[in-house]
């Protein structure tokens, strides 16, 4: 029971880097139906990007000689690097998908493939294989509810990501914006003559998709300080995973497929040996896709694809 | 009624190049259009001839220290003072031998190009083929480098037009075929090792090491075998559901091949296996691949391959036009995946070692960047694709961390450029690409 409640928390934690990483996946989906399979890199991306904010706060905290508390930089760190790589994900839309909106997806799809291989080569170009240790910002506090182990570090984990999560709900529900974005993911045939511009959606999605992405990325290195180029990958392809469980351009989906596949792989290893979390985690996927064949919050399309 | 055809054709032909044109484009139609396939064989073959007598003396005298492996794309990045050399060698082996006989030949070449179109297609083919083979297998003699490029541009040929099928003629975004190359891989080397040869992980081999060559087609499709039963696991799902759902069963299929293996302690678990026999040498491949092409290009014509589009472009109208939507599919995702665990098999045999970390999300984005950079729904294009990624990559390998800027960045060139590959919706004719050109 002990360790059940232990895993739920780990779980959480877990599943939190895996939800906030399907949004950015679902988000673009929802306006451009395409997949941006270069977000993973994006997470690898900002996750550096805070590296170098984190280390250069701190450094310029040592020089002015000022005690800056470590949780200051910590939340300073996180507002900067999103707000930075959100660049990089306009970027990206603008060289590599803007050009391709009217083209078969799967051209976008490779295109995707490909920023992704040149954003992970272009880090390792940039800094040398050597892995980078993120710093540690925050002193590591363990509290014992109970029988269970919790750090704060966890504890900010989950927070901060669930009020990301509930930040973008706001956004999207209450905002002009976040209207446009519901209407173009009903009929993105008709909304743009209604004069909503997807110049202006598309990227703002990518802005916040990325975003969304550094935070995780950031998080990820609080929880598991070591960075690598690499790190995006398998965690990118999983979170797609999850953003489809969640049902395509389903933000709330996304999220708690994010959430679910944590708990899936979590369990999936305390249960069965730790070896064989990926088999026994993705046969149920593969059996809840067999079921329920699109997603949890998808609706059943026609067989006509914009392929 | 044929022939009357091929000489209208011929007189179109000749009209055009006896036309004046500007450019170099034109001048190129002008000097070379009328040499069919074969001369161009026979260019070749001259070309790599000369290279296999004298390729030694030559770049001596031109100052390189050895041969270029790979028309001196290492020697050209790395070492600029050899570059003239380098240049004066390619000119001198490649350039001149190929475009001076080509041309030479071209009457003759058209002869005989004419009396092998009035025979039947299969001897022309198996002329042409056999042309070919004896032309890489000289090339292929100069260094062993060159051969495992050669074996691994024919598996990587053999993976592209199977995943084609999938991703191109039915219209699906398949993402498991790495899966399914290890199914083969590991399919194919349990077989060897269990029948073939003595080894740690499979105990003494039960059968005379002389019937081991024999064995090996036997192996390879064991290994195809495994991979179709496997494909079973995606092509049930995709009764019900198709595009990116498909897409995740298929991801999520090939996590799970890769952790089943790394799980199984008989084939050595993550370490991987080692010691699989030297069966697969370049004729055997060579083989192989033109058998995959045949296959391919045979499916995709007939009317399964006709019912494959149909389904494609729309399922329900399929349906409702008889075809049988569910044994298309089945069908499909088993061919498919056959073709692919014999290429995973030819792999482990070719590599002579398999572990479960080369089939992962990176094989996986390998094998699409080369379907799409080809182009859907072509086996020429197929060819193309795997070839030039393979060529490239290996061409531009000098450069190491800055090959992996500059091969996507052409690839996202290309895509922008031409968005659905560089050859899409082409059927592939070696009737056509045989005929005389006078």
């Amino acid at each position: 029971m002990d360790l059940f409640l232990q895993n739920i928390v780990n779980a959480l934690q877990w599943g939190s880097f895996y939800a906030l990483i399907a949004l950015g996946y679902s988000m673009v989906y929802s306006i451009l139906m395409l997949f941006n399979f270069a977000h993973g890199d994006i997470f690898m991306v900002g996750a550096y990007i805070g590296f170098g904010i984190a280390t250069g706060l701190l450094a310029l905290a040592a020089m002015a000689g000022l005690p800056v508390p470590g949780w200051l930089v910590l939340v300073l760190t996180i507002i900067i690097s999103m707000f930075l790589t959100s660049f990089v994900g306009i970027f990206i839309e603008r060289v590599g998908y803007r050009p391709l909106r009217e083209a078969p997806r799967a051209s976008a799809a490779i295109t995707g493939l490909m920023i992704g291989i040149i954003l992970e080569t272009g880090n390792l170009a940039l800094l040398g294989a050597r892995r980078l240790s993120f710093p540690s910002l925050i002193d590591t506090v363990t509290f014992q509810i109970g029988s269970v182990y919790v750090t704060n570090k966890k504890i900010f984990i989950v927070a901060v990501s669930l009020s990301l999560m509930f930040g973008l709900h706001l956004f999207i529900q209450k905002t002009k914006w976040g209207m446009a974005m519901r209407a173009m993911s009903y009929d993105f045939q008709a909304v743009p003559l209604m004069g909503v511009s997807i110049n202006k959606l598309a990227p703002l999605t990518f802005a916040i998709g990325s975003g969304l992405a550094a935070a995780a990325g950031i998080l990820y290195g609080l929880a598991y300080p070591v960075l690598d180029p690499y790190m995006g990958i398998l965690l990118g392809w999983k979170a797609f995973v999850a953003a489809i469980l969640g049902g395509r351009g389903s933000i709330l989906g996304a999220a708690l497929a994010g959430f679910l596949l944590g708990f899936i792989e979590i369990f999936a290893a305390w249960i069965f040996p730790s070896t064989f979390r990926d088999l026994i985690a993705y046969s149920i996927i593969l059996l809840i896709l067999t079921f329920r064949p699109h997603g949890f919050f998808g609706q059943a399309h026609s067989t006509q694809l914009r392929l | 009624m044929d022939f009357k055809g091929e000489s209208a054709k011929n007189m179109v032909n000749k009209k055009a190049s006896q036309r004046k044109g500007r450019g170099v484009k034109a001048w190129l139609a002008r000097v070379f259009g009328r040499i069919p396939l074969i001369g161009w064989l026979m260019g070749s073959l001259g070309a790599v001839l000369i290279e296999y007598f004298l390729g030694d003396a030559l770049s001596y005298y031109l100052g390189l220290p050895k041969i270029p492996v790979l028309f001196g794309s290492s020697i050209i990045l790395k070492k600029p003072a050899l570059i003239p050399g380098a240049l004066a060698y390619l000119l001198l082996v490649y350039a001149l031998p190929v475009s001076l006989i080509a041309k030479s030949m071209t009457r003759p070449a058209n002869r005989l190009a004419r009396l092998l179109a009035s025979r039947p297609v299969s001897l022309a083919t198996l002329i042409h083929l056999g042309l070919f083979y004896l032309i890489l297998h000289l090339w292929a003699e100069i260094s062993d480098y060159r051969l495992l490029v050669l074996k691994l541009t024919m598996i990587a040929v053999m993976l592209t037009l199977s995943i084609n099928v999938i991703n191109g003629y039915m219209g699906e975004f398949s993402c498991s075929h790495p899966g399914f190359m290890a199914l083969g891989a590991y399919g194919a080397s349990i077989t060897t090792l269990l029948l073939c040869v003595d080894d740690k992980l499979m105990g003494p081999a039960l059968l005379p090491a002389a019937a081991g060559p024999w064995l090996f087609p036997l192996a390879l499709i064991v290994g195809g075998i495994v991979a179709s039963l496997g494909a079973l696991v995606i092509a049930i799902p995709s009764f019900r559901t198709r595009g990116d759902y498909l897409a995740i069963i298929s991801l999520a299929f090939l996590f799970i091949v890769k952790s089943l293996i790394e799980n199984l302690e008989f084939a050595g678990g993550p370490r991987g296996m080692s010691g699989q026999p030297d069966y697969a040498g370049l004729p055997t491949v060579f083989i192989v691949m033109v058998l995959c092409v045949w296959t391919i290009n045979n499916f995709v014509r007939s009317t399964m391959g006709k019912a494959l589009c149909a389904v494609r472009d729309n399922e329900l109208a399929a349906e409702a036009m008889t075809v049988n939507t569910r044994k298309t599919k089945i069908v499909t995702f088993m061919f498919a995946a056959f073709w692919a665990g014999v290429a995973g098999g030819l792999f482990a045999h070719v590599l002579r070692y398999v572990n479960p970390g080369s089939f992962g999300v990176q094989r996986l984005a390998e094998i699409l960047a080369m379907l799409y950079f080809g182009g859907l729904n072509s086996v020429t294009g197929s060819i193309v694709g795997a070839v030039s990624f393979n060529l490239l990559s290996e061409a531009l390998r000098p450069l190491e961390l800055y090959k992996w800027i500059i091969i996507p960045l052409l690839f996202i060139l290309v895509m922008l450029y031409r968005p659905t590959g560089l050859i899409a919706f082409t059927e592939f004719k070696p009737r056509e690409l045989m005929r005389p050109k006078e």
